[in-house]
């Protein structure tokens, strides 16, 4: 018994370091390339901070898409959201500073309503979250092009600080970024609701039956994923200085957030996995785009290997594993 | 207690025979539309009318007859849509405007097919990467493929002889008067992949998989083979659409777009569940023609693009919540 948990002792180590590892690499290669180019500019400490703050949006939208994948549902609405999001912020601000903080509320509440919406579908009336969601993203996206089928409103500069601002040298973004992963963190690892999130994700039967509230656990999960979204569009409404209702569809945040989780470490069907393997995917992720920049790979070519390297990056870890998927 | 088993035995027996002849809901929705459409365009019921929606409908049939064999096994297919933009472009590219081509670059476009089914397949098997996430991968390199092999700007056009499939009828027949060879493709292909669910060991053991893979596997189904075949029968199926596509739209690089979620949708309509053990061809076909009859008829009443995307929405779900009633009311899991 004590021979056997010793013996499989390092494979379960060697999951756990998987994502560190890959990151590693990744490094690895952007550090090569950069230095065989002779490129060393791109190895300052400002050259990281904007390959970081490239991908503020995606990091948002994964911390969120964390919790509800670790709960063992999915998100697929996050995309239309984000979009929502930035188009109604841009609309109610208008340019005038004053409208700032009701549109920022509104902006959460509709994140949070979307969120509940979906955690009511997916609980109370038992439909897979793949439907819940993909079924909340097309109703979004319809309203939203209804609603706005102009979009005008922009957003005031004031509001621009939020994307463009800093504070001792480094983007206001990549620090709300930064407490934002931390919070996740605190949550995660050092509260009961953190604990019940993996249990639920585990397995929700024995979770019930140990007495936990998996429907309220699932949904919190939900309001947390689309709050997360709605941030992400109110950043990208301050990058853009407007909002524009195909702007998450464009950036693919729904399937890119999921495959960045999943790169991390976390499993698709729940409870296993935690945030600092979502970090270590966006860091990969958006150090794939900077090598293949630096490395001058044409665009089309750059996607392709990007549908690899997901699918790579994953079976990395998932190959060892003896579970049948499908 | 024997007493007990088979009174609950022969109970079960008349359940399941009283249950026989239960006629999927979908059928009665699909039926109801169809006359619903009459009423609100007469001309439906002429030849043309009918015939022209089957044609429009065959592609999205034909991909969820595909698209059911996965789910079935319990998982998705998400490269379907690109797999058809693939086709398109790819056809174009090849055949440089001549027609002698045509066979030659369609049978290329089926071993490509074949190949991707294959990939799929394997790297679900045996890399044990969950489909959503193997799919996702080969739909943003089957799109960047697409987009690398014509530049970007795919130029041509399909000849005649290859928009044949999507665009010609054989006239003069009795009784319909012509019949539109997408129809035709439509109804073989619906022939063979419901043949191969519903009637062979094959289907039987595409259920078993989907329904308990540890269990499949300890009875002895080979789940790799069957799994690689049910992402064949999809990725075949999504080339046969795409050349039905290529005959009725033009060449670009977003044919196949958003087309793997209609026919998730379509399959989900027909009553299929996700996650897999349970799905029917027909059902899947009838969810296809569904999707498009209501499309049809919110066009006829003047609704704009963006209320048919909310409309998609509350079907998806309002099908899945009656799915998920339906079986809990009748006691299974």
């Amino acid at each position: 018994m004590n021979k056997a948990t010793l013996l499989r002792r390092p494979a379960w180590r060697m999951e756990q370091c998987a994502p560190a590892l890959l990151l590693g690499l990744a490094v690895l290669i952007y550090v090569a390339i950069a230095l065989s180019l002779g490129l060393t500019r791109f190895l300052t400490p400002e050259a990281t901070v904007s390959i970081l703050n490239r991908s503020v949006a995606l990091g948002i939208t994964a911390v969120g898409q964390t919790f509800t994948i670790l709960v063992g549902s999915i998100d697929l609405s996050v995309a239309h959201l984000i979009s929502a999001s930035a188009v109604v912020s841009s609309a109610i601000m208008n340019g005038d500073p004053a409208m700032m903080v009701p549109a920022v509320v509104a902006v959460l509440v509709m994140g949070a309503v979307v969120g509940t919406l979906n955690g009511l579908l997916i609980t109370r009336l038992d439909v897979n979250p793949l439907i819940a969601t993909l079924g909340m993203a097309l109703i979004i996206q319809g309203c939203l092009a209804s609603f706005y089928g102009r979009f005008d409103g922009s957003v005031p500069d004031a509001f621009q600080y939020f994307a463009y601002g800093e504070v001792l040298g480094l983007p206001v973004s990549l620090i709300v970024l930064a407490l934002l992963v931390l919070g996740a963190w605190i949550v995660l690892r050092f509260t009961r609701f953190g604990s019940n999130i993996y249990s639920v994700g585990g397995n929700r039967d024995t979770a019930r039956a140990a007495g936990i509230n998996t429907t309220r656990v699932v949904m919190a999960s939900h309001i947390i994923c689309s709050l997360c979204a709605a941030l992400a569009g109110l950043y990208l409404a301050s990058r853009l200085k407007s909002g524009s209702p195909w702007i998450g569809t464009e950036g693919a945040y729904d399937l890119e957030s999921i495959a960045v989780v999943v790169i991390g470490g976390t499993i698709l069907s729940g409870g296993k996995g935690g945030i600092w393997g979502t970090v270590a995917g966006v860091i990969i992720f958006s150090l794939i785009d900077s090598i293949f920049n630096l490395a001058g790979i044409d665009a089309f070519a750059k996607q392709v290997m990007r549908g690899i390297i997901i699918v790579a990056a994953v079976a990395f870890y998932a190959v060892r594993s003896k579970r049948i998927v499908a | 207690m024997i007493q007990e088993t088979v009174g609950s035995a022969k109970t079960r027996g008349v359940a399941s025979i009283g249950r026989l002849p239960k006629i999927n809901p979908v059928f009665f929705v699909l039926a109801a539309l169809l006359v619903a459409i009459t009423f609100s365009n007469p001309n439906f019921i002429e030849p043309t009318g009918y015939m022209n929606f089957l044609k429009r409908a065959a592609p999205l049939a034909i991909l969820a007859a595909g698209q059911i064999y996965v789910i079935v096994s319990g998982g998705f297919d998400l490269s379907a849509g690109s797999l058809i933009t693939l086709t398109v472009v790819g056809s174009s590219m090849l055949l440089d405007n001549s027609a002698d081509a045509t066979w030659w670059v369609i049978a290329v476009m089926y071993a490509v097919g074949l190949a991707v089914g294959v990939v799929n397949g394997l790297v679900v098997s045996y890399l044990r990467v969950p489909s959503l996430i193997a799919t996702l991968g080969m739909m943003i390199t089957l799109n960047g493929a697409a987009f690398m092999w014509s530049s970007g700007s795919p130029r041509g056009y399909l000849p005649e002889t290859f928009r044949f499939f999507g665009r010609a009828s054989i006239q003069g027949i009795p009784l319909i008067q012509f019949l539109p060879v997408a129809l035709l493709v439509l109804l073989v292909v619906g022939f063979i992949l419901f043949w191969l669910m519903h009637r062979t060991n094959l289907g039987r053991m595409l259920h078993a998989l989907g329904d308990n893979p540890r269990a499949a596997q300890m009875s002895g189904v080979p789940i790799e083979r069957v799994r690689i075949i049910a992402f064949v029968a999809s990725s075949l199926s999504a080339v046969t659409a795409g050349i039905l596509l290529g005959g009725f739209a033009g060449v670009s690089t977003d044919v196949g777009v958003g087309y793997e979620l209609q026919a998730i949708t379509a399959c989900v309509i027909g009553g299929a569940q996700l996650l897999g053990g349970r799905g029917s061809v027909p059902a899947s076909i009838a969810g296809a023609l569904t999707l498009t009859a209501i499309f049809t008829l919110l066009n006829f009443i003047g609704l704009p693009k963006p209320t048919r995307d909310v409309v998609q929405g509350l079907i998806l779900i309002a099908a899945v919540v009656l799915a998920t009633y339906r079986r809990n009311r009748a006691g299974g899991t």
